[in-house]
């Protein structure tokens, strides 16, 4: 099941929330939709699940087009809002029901599906429960339910697991992954973290326009400026930047080395070297020569939180 | 198929919703209160047994009672947010509000059914032209889908449930006082006026004259009411 959005364009009145955004997205495919409040996400999300229309271009899910095919393409897709509105004056298996029964099944067929996503979500032990008077974390779930009660082929979580505690948030995170394996999945977050765990691959959207788009990996290491190095080293030179940095600035790819500190012999630097290379190798060889103990030795790679800062802040 | 499955499910929700909440139980008791005061005064202090003052009373109730009942029918669902749950499921809008519609109707009619035991005190008391008093009810039941109908337009222009009341009571206040204007306007108007007023047909069917001309008076603003209600719901695709 794929979904091609092409030229995406929304304003409100003056201000363009989405500005000519275009990506395509596979099955078993799990996309991170990442953004600074603001940005479109959740606009883009409200389009694609044909609750507005864009100011202009275009969507297609599974081939279908959002405005000529609204109701199939609705009923391939399983949505979950941001904020999570539920009807409190409902319990849970009523709740689940009427969203069965919205989506056409009836009968054995509603019920089992309604048993199923009582169990994969945890429910069991709320199922009488008014949603009203549930914590944040079962309504999550309780949103969860409805929106995979109809097996969808296409799943759009807006911000699936905010308010959730650190368990819940794991438990969620392993459902969304086992899913998106037969599954397409957008779903949108600010938490990085959660992209690294779930997605396989992220678009960081900004002011409306995508500033990139790839798997989490291929981000950091495009994004990445110069790694830097921290190492300890115990060498007994009392004069470490005319003995010891000379020969560490020898390696190939280091770059610069600052002193950070020194006392009694044992000496802190930071080595900057270029992108991608590992010069961690080198450097313990060279301790081995020069007769230094390595007591510290560390790479600072470039997080998605320094790429989406980055992206997002100028 | 026309694809109007929908309307099920919507319509059990709402009426549940209706019955598990204070609101429908306090509205109806407020009506029959009011009822049921105008019904005995008139028949013990004004020793008058008949069912007419049902059918001059409750239109009036009507006024408030019906945007009363629909005021949260889409006002709600806007601003809880659930509007959005609902429209992006293979439903469509006009089977949203045919089931809210439907939903309200109900209850409007449970309302009404309580009345019917004054019909039937009266029956014990003496002899009754039953034609009337069922032709007044079915007129009770057209006036009052009409309301509904405007009411559920109403609530679908706002997210503020007073707002959507205030509206819908003034439309359905500008379509009872009609004919009770004639005499301020130009003779030509008049009778276009008179015509466009509800409770002249409403009078008419509670005499027990059944004229087609009002069934198609209250089945065409239905209709468009309904009409409108469901385009105001689609508007958000504009």
């Amino acid at each position: 099941m794929s979904i091609a959005v092409r030229n995406l364009v929304k304003h409100y009145g003056t201000q363009k929330a989405v500005d000519d955004i275009s990506f395509d997205v596979k099955t078993g495919e799990i996309l991170g939709f990442l953004g600074p409040n603001g940005a479109g996400k959740t606009t883009t999300m409200k389009i694609i699940t044909c609750y507005m229309p864009p100011s202009s271009g275009s969507v297609e899910v599974d081939g279908l087009d959002i405005f000529e095919k609204s109701l199939e393409v609705r009923r391939k897709i399983g949505y979950l809002p941001e904020m999570n509105p539920l009807y409190h004056d409902m319990n849970v298996l009523d709740y689940l029901e009427y969203s069965a029964q919205l989506h056409g099944l009836r009968g054995s067929a509603a019920n089992h599906r309604i048993k199923e996503m009582v169990h994969v979500c945890g429910l069991e032990g709320v199922r009488h429960k008014d949603i009203g008077e549930m914590s944040k974390g079962y309504r999550q779930r309780v949103g969860l339910a409805q929106a995979m009660i109809h097996e969808p082929d296409v799943l759009i979580l807006d911000e699936p697991t905010s308010g959730l505690d650190p368990n819940q948030i794991v438990e969620i995170r392993n459902l969304i992954k086992q899913l998106g394996r037969a599954k397409t999945v957008i779903l949108s977050t600010h938490i990085l973290s959660e992209v690294q765990a779930t997605c396989n691959r992220v678009i960081i959207i900004n002011e409306g326009k995508i500033v990139a788009d790839g798997s989490p990996e291929n981000l950091q290491r495009e994004f990445h400026g110069a790694e830097t190095l921290t190492l300890e080293l115990k060498t007994g030179e009392l004069d470490p930047l005319g003995l010891v940095a000379p020969k560490l600035r020898a390696i190939g790819s280091v770059n610069n080395v600052t002193l950070l500190s020194h006392r009694d012999g044992t000496v802190r630097f930071e080595l900057t070297i270029d992108k991608g290379d590992d010069v961690r190798e080198a450097i313990f060889r060279l301790a081995v020569t020069e007769g230094w103990i390595v007591l510290e030795m560390h790479r600072k790679a470039t997080t998605l939180e320094e790429v989406f800062h980055k992206l997002t802040t100028t | 198929m026309i694809g109007l499955q929908n309307i099920g499910p919507i319509f059990r929700r709402e009426l549940r919703s209706y019955f598990n909440s204070p609101v429908a139980y306090v509205v109806m008791v407020v009506f029959l209160v009011i009822i049921g005061w105008f019904f005995s005064s008139n028949m013990f202090l004004m020793n008058v047994a008949s069912m007419r003052i049902v059918f001059e009373i409750v239109p009036l109730i009507f006024l408030f009672f019906v945007p009363a009942i629909t005021m949260r029918l889409l006002a709600e669902e806007k601003k809880s947010g659930t509007l959005e749950l609902l429209t992006t499921k293979p439903v469509r809008d006009v089977e949203i509000v045919l089931g809210k519609f439907f939903a309200a109707w109900t209850l409007l009619a449970a309302a009404l059914a309580p009345t019917l035991l004054y019909f039937i005190t009266l029956l014990s008391l003496g002899q009754i032209d039953i034609g009337p008093v069922v032709s007044g009810y079915l007129g009770l039941l057209l006036m009052g889908a009409v309301y509904i109908a405007i009411g559920i337009f109403a609530s679908s222009i706002t997210e503020n449930q007073i707002v959507a009341f205030i509206v819908s009571f003034l439309i359905v206040l500008a379509l009872f006082l009609m004919d009770k204007v004639l005499m301020y306007v130009p003779e030509a108007f008049a009778s276009t006026l008179e015509f466009l007023a509800i409770d002249y047909h409403f009078s008419n069917i509670a005499r027990g004259v059944i004229d087609t001309r009002n069934i198609i008076y209250f089945g065409s603003l239905l209709g468009f009411s309904l009409l409108l209600a469901t385009v105001s719901l689609e508007r958000r695709k504009w």
